[in-house]
Order: C-alpha cells, then sequence, then structure tokens
C-alpha cells in the first residue's frame, strides 16, 4: 500500500473518502496520479459493523457538535445534530441505503422550468442530463445497480409488497424494487443480500456498494493511493498566487501535520465542506476560499422528507430485509397541478425499534405514543423525499460562540422550509396514507423529517462565478487547483437520492481532473 | 408467516399455574415503592427519588406488558448520575416539583400516592417544559426501548446477520394483502 511524504507536492489531496472523494480517489489512483485521502474518522470494515442501532451510531456517526437554527423541527429535536452522516472511512456510503437514481432532464434546469421562485435561490445546472448520462452510466456498472446493465432487481420484502399492493389500488404505474446499489446476485468480488435489514449500519455482508468494500480497496491496490483515518483537516492553505498548496490536519495521535499538494479537492459533505473553506479564510481570501461569491455554504438543501408509517391488523415485520428496496415513482413528475413545482418519490423505509422510539414522533410519550410502539410489528413504513428549493437564507455559517477540540469555530445550519416544500409533504403525506388505508392501515403516522442523510447544495456549482462557488467540473471558479467533488456542488437537489449523481459527478471530475493534471493547466 | 410474540397473552390457566407456583409471600411483590430493593441500594438519590422517577418512567412510556424491571432498569443510571452535584439537584428538585404539584392538585402526600394514571399524567403535562422532564423523556426513549430484553415483546427482532439475514426467514412472507 502506498504511503506518501508529506512534502511530496506532487500529490492530489482529498479530503474525506465518501461517495465523492472516494470514487474521485480511486479514478485518480487508477490512471497512475498519487492520491491521498485524509478522512476525519476511523476504519472499520465489513466484519466491524454492528445490527444494533445505536451501537452503530456510535461507531459511525458524525456526532461531533454542530449547532442549529431555523423554523425547522430538527433544529428544536436535535438542536446538536442535524444531520444523519457518518464519520469513517467511506464516509455516509457506510449508512447509505443503495438507492441509486437518475436525476430527470428538467431537474438540471430548475430555473428555466420553474421559473423565479419568490424566496428560492434557483439556477440551471452548467451541465445538462444528455452530458452527464454517460457518467450515470458508468457510475450504474460501477456500483452494480439493479435494474440496469441487466442486473435484476431485489427480491421485494414485506414492507414493499404493502405499498405494492397499496399503489396498485391507487392506479399508480411506476413502482418496484428499486435501483438499489446492492448485489441481487454476487458481482464485483462481492456477494449478494441476505436480506439482513441493517443497511443503515453498514452491510454485514458486502452486498452493499460502498467506497468503503469497493473504490477505496481498489484505489489502493494500484499502489497509487493513500487513506488517513483520524484525520481532520483545520485549512486548506495557499501561496502569494493565491493557488493552494496543501492542508493543515491533526493526525489519529493528535499530532498538527502539514501535507503538501498539487491539487486540493474537498468532499467532507455539505456541512463540513463550506465550514472548511470559510474556516480557510487568510487575508487574501477574508470570506473563506472560493469565496467572492459569497455562496460558500449557501443555499444548502436537504431535500423534502417526511416518512408515512402506519399500523395493519395483521403483522408486516417491516425491518426484515433490503431497508430501502421499493419505490413508487409517479409523484416524482413536475406537475403544478398539485400545488407545488418539482416532485418526490415515495420510497419503503424501516427503522428498529430502538430508531422507531427516537424518531417516530421525537418528543412524543403517553400512551399514544407507547399504543404506536406496540404495534410496531404491524407497521409497514416508507420515506418521502422529494426536491426541496434552494434559499440563499438556509445556510452553513460558521457559529459565533461554539468551538471543536482544535479550537475551530463549529458549523452552525439554518434551516427554514420553502412554501413548496410544506405544500409538496402535505402531498405526500396525504398520498402515502392513501396508499396504506387503501389496504387496510388501521392508524397512520406522520412522522416529520429527521436529521438530514441528504445534505446538498453548499457550494453550488455555476456557469458564471458570481452565482455559485464551482464551475462544471467541481473545480472552484476562483481558485483553480481547488476543487469540490461531493454534493455540496448541486445547483438543485432534484427529486431523487443523491449518491449516483455524486459518483457520476465524481468519475467525470477524476477525467477532466487528470486531463487539466496532462496538459499541466494545474 | 412466521410471527414472533407480541405483548404476551398470558391465559387463565397460565396465569393461575404462575400464582400457584409463586412463593406465598406478599411482602416480596412491593411494585414501584421507596421499600423496595432498588430502591434503597441507592447511594446518592433518596429511595423516595428512586421509586418516584421508575413511576415517573412507566407514566410517560406507559407499557402495560412491561414488568416495572424494565422502568428500574430504564432509571439505573440516575442514581450514578447525582453523584455530579448539579445533576443531583436537578433529579431531586424535579422529584421534589412532582411531589408538590400532587399535594397542590390532589391533596395528595406525593406523586407515589397517585393512584390513578391520569391524575400523574395531569401533573407530568405540567412540567412538560421542564429541563428535568425533557432530560427524563430523552433519557428515557432510548434507556428503555434499546433494551434487548424487551425486544421480543415488541415483535422487534434484532440482530439478524448472525442468523443469515432474513433471506430464509420470512423477509417476504407476508400473506394477508389483497391480490392484485
Amino acid at each position: 500500500m502506498a504511503k506518501f511524504d508529506l512534502n511530496d507536492d506532487s500529490v492530489v489531496c482529498i479530503i474525506g473518502s465518501g461517495a465523492g472523494g472516494g470514487t474521485l480517489g480511486n479514478e485518480l489512483a487508477q490512471r497512475g496520479i498519487k492520491v491521498v485521502i485524509l478522512e476525519a474518522g476511523g476504519r472499520s470494515e465489513t466484519q466491524d459493523f454492528f445490527n444494533d442501532e445505536w451501537d452503530s451510531f456510535t461507531q459511525l456517526a458524525w456526532t461531533d457538535m454542530r449547532t442549529t437554527s431555523g423554523s425547522w423541527r430538527v433544529a428544536k429535536d436535535f438542536a446538536n445534530l442535524p444531520a444523519w452522516i457518518v464519520k469513517a472511512v467511506g464516509g455516509s456510503t457506510v449508512h447509505w441505503a443503495g438507492a441509486s437514481l437518475r436525476f430527470q432532464e428538467h431537474e438540471f434546469k430548475t430555473r428555466t422550468t420553474y421559473g423565479a421562485l419568490p424566496g428560492a435561490n434557483l439556477h440551471d445546472w452548467p451541465i445538462t442530463l444528455a452530458e452527464m448520462e454517460p457518467y450515470y452510466t458508468k457510475a450504474e456498472f460501477k456500483m452494480g445497480v439493479t435494474g440496469t446493465n441487466g442486473i435484476p432487481r431485489l427480491p421485494g420484502n414485506n414492507n414493499y409488497k404493502v405499498l405494492a399492493a397499496g399503489a396498485a389500488k391507487l392506479g399508480y404505474k411506476e413502482f418496484h424494487s428499486g435501483n438499489m446499489a446492492i448485489n441481487s446476485q454476487p458481482r464485483d468480488g462481492r456477494g449478494s443480500c441476505q436480506q439482513i435489514g441493517f443497511c443503515f449500519q453498514g452491510c454485514k455482508s458486502g452486498a452493499k456498494w460502498s467506497t468503503l468494500v469497493s473504490e477505496i480497496p481498489k484505489g489502493e491496490a494500484t499502489g497509487n493511493m493513500e487513506v488517513r483515518p483520524g484525520s481532520m483537516v483545520h485549512k486548506i492553505e495557499h501561496d502569494a498566487s493565491g493557488k493552494v498548496t496543501g492542508v493543515v490536519y491533526m493526525d489519529s495521535k493528535g499530532v498538527t501535520q502539514r501535507q503538501k499538494a498539487r491539487v486540493v479537492a474537498v468532499a467532507g459533505n455539505s456541512i463540513e465542506s463550506p465550514r472548511l473553506l470559510l474556516n480557510s479564510a487568510s487575508s487574501m481570501y477574508p470570506d473563506g476560499l472560493a469565496n467572492s461569491s459569497g455562496q460558500v455554504g449557501r443555499n444548502y438543501m436537504r431535500h423534502m422528507t417526511a416518512s408515512v408509517y402506519a399500523t395493519f391488523e395483521k403483522p408486516v415485520h417491516m425491518y426484515r430485509g433490503t431497508t430501502m428496496a421499493g419505490i413508487v415513482r409517479d409523484e416524482a413528475r413536475h406537475d403544478t397541478k398539485r400545488g407545488f413545482v418539482g416532485g418526490y418519490e415515495m420510497e419503503t423505509l424501516s427503522l428498529g425499534l430502538p430508531f422507531m422510539a427516537a424518531f417516530l414522533d421525537p418528543g412524543g410519550w403517553g400512551r399514544s405514543f407507547t399504543s404506536a410502539m406496540e404495534d410496531f410489528p404491524h407497521m409497514a413504513g416508507m420515506w418521502l423525499v422529494g426536491e426541496d428549493m434552494a434559499r440563499e437564507t438556509n445556510r452553513i455559517t460558521l457559529d459565533p460562540v461554539a468551538k471543536d477540540k482544535q479550537g475551530l469555530p463549529v458549523a452552525s445550519v439554518h434551516f427554514d422550509d420553502h412554501a413548496n416544500d410544506i405544500a409538496m409533504r402535505n402531498h405526500g403525506f396525504q398520498q402515502g396514507a392513501a396508499i396504506y388505508e387503501s389496504v387496510g392501515a388501521t392508524r397512520v403516522f406522520d412522522t416529520t423529517p429527521y436529521p438530514s442523510t441528504h445534505n446538498m447544495g453548499t457550494n453550488r456549482m455555476s456557469e458564471k462565478a458570481r452565482d455559485g462557488v464551482v464551475n462544471k467540473y467541481g473545480q472552484t471558479h476562483d481558485i483553480k487547483n481547488l476543487f469540490v467533488s461531493d454534493g455540496s456542488q448541486f445547483t438543485s437537489g432534484a427529486a431523487c437520492n443523491p449518491t449516483l449523481t455524486i459518483v457520476s459527478l465524481a468519475i467525470r471530475q477524476a477525467e477532466n481532473m487528470a486531463g487539466m493534471m496532462q496538459r499541466k493547466e494545474i | 408467516m412466521k410471527t414472533i410474540d407480541k405483548p404476551e397473552q398470558i391465559g387463565r390457566r397460565g396465569f393461575l399455574a404462575a400464582t400457584a407456583a409463586a412463593p406465598a409471600a406478599a411482602s416480596l411483590i412491593v411494585g414501584i415503592s421507596a421499600d423496595a430493593a432498588w430502591a434503597q441500594e441507592a447511594k446518592n438519590l433518596t429511595p423516595h427519588a428512586m421509586a418516584t422517577l421508575v413511576k415517573a418512567a412507566r407514566d410517560i412510556f406507559p407499557h402495560d406488558h412491561l414488568a416495572d424491571k424494565y422502568y428500574v432498569a430504564a432509571c439505573a443510571a440516575y442514581d450514578a448520575l447525582a453523584a455530579d452535584a448539579g445533576k443531583k439537584a436537578m433529579l431531586m428538585d424535579g422529584v421534589a416539583r412532582l411531589d408538590e404539584d400532587a399535594a397542590a392538585k390532589f391533596k395528595a402526600a406525593n406523586y407515589l400516592a397517585l393512584n390513578w394514571e391520569a391524575d400523574r399524567v395531569a401533573i407530568l403535562q405540567g412540567i412538560a417544559h421542564t429541563p428535568f422532564f425533557a432530560k427524563l423523556r430523552s433519557d428515557l426513549v432510548v434507556t428503555l426501548y434499546n433494551q434487548k430484553e424487551l425486544w421480543p415483546k415488541f415483535g422487534y427482532e434484532g440482530a439478524s446477520a448472525d442468523k443469515g439475514g432474513y433471506i430464509n426467514r420470512g423477509f417476504a412472507d407476508i400473506d394477508w394483502l389483497p391480490t392484485t
């Protein structure tokens, strides 16, 4: 396995090892480019994961201090946990459920399609679906997405069967067990899904694609990539010309180190990535790196989310089997007759008993709550995930008071739902209830959004430098050897789960970055 | 369809058998009381405070199919927590508030002396905005429902990877849905 010198200024230094960073690292390493990935979290492998929700949360979740504000209920119920994402090698691909969907064509053109929505900051992406399609194809092949490349879909579990029966009753047309980056048959050196049911807790069979089980070991095998766990980056440094020169980080022993680099790529998810750019402010860049537009940290999106759970007379055991292998897509279309722009997906979701207690109705207690818990084995559940509207005021800032262990300001996350998000959520609650009631639900629960799992948009991509942070390749408008490689690049969030698009963008970025390096442009 | 027990139901025959087998010493069955052994063992909190916390825990998350021991376990950490003077004051003040409200609202000796759950719940609703209640509720939602021993009583099967997942154990065995 490669080991690179701290003073080796020929490496590409990637901050974060998740869907963006881990994929970019492997793609560059495969091209013979030297890569150092600095990962803040530790390294747990497949056999180390727990089939236990709280134990797993302790093992994997990013629980470092963050603060919140705004009218979203997460700020009240989980004031220091705005997001449920991972601090570990593999990043949030260790935790993700595997749903791998392409954006629809209009979702790259939200300003054109939806118009100038008051209170929203919509822009078209500087790329189109047609430009992305070859990369989506590569990503689907890389990740082994079911329903693509001739890979059969997963068998539907009990929770899916309830969803599908209700969807059929309601006359929905497009529902199936999903496009999932989970092996339905052995592939790419990994086995097939054993229907374990703990997809969120790190897949213990290795059937689920993650950068931990795929991109990172493949990248390491080239001899061109080194992953350093336990390495928390404080600051990106630059020279007098303004180009970045490397990063300062605290290593796993608590010692401050400086890794030099030819290129720096930020992939710490949409909360930490802007925080790092803001914390890297200097006399030359007083508002933070790559922030001449003032857009770093702004336009934070977290998807319109909510869940619908329902109890039935007879058992369901929704937690058995693949957590999210079930989807109804009919509401994902853009159709303003429903009273909102954009659309949403309905995807199967289940929680175990401990997390159901924590998330069914945060703050709930008494017999209304406990009678619901007693019906746990008779419950079915779905997640609503839809496009939320970017707003400049929904943003990540540096907390003026709270500091981390290194004395650096922590991220503060402000979020207010746009009226469109609320209208869409209400529609989803209504349709979700209708699905379950059509097959005999005796009680339906409208469950409030969880801490954000989809975090997007805080270093958005834009055609013009004044409108965003990065260009169509994720290269910052201001500093040519500084890139952003995670979901914070998203100009808009679309209705679907973001990982496939993050991976596709990383593949595309690697191709273009390698070209720029070869041409000595960076 | 493979199911596991929901809230266990003991039939009349089972109940008679169980009571016949139990020792005839009613004094062993003290319920939630300051006299209970687990309350008497408290080092930092008073036995009365321990018992009141356990009763409040049951009132916050009432499950009639759960024995008191699960609520005792859910509150067990409070005694150790009360080694910290600030935490101890918060817990003892909270218990005192419950007792004061029981006296003021219902002329009862204390919270534990209120026999109707509805009366105790009315008192809890009155303090639902306090940090004491928020702490109790947010701790208990983990310390109660994260006890593995009670998962089967809620029909939750827990870890499955060690059993080969559900691929051959009923992941798709639902048999009551309408056919389409």
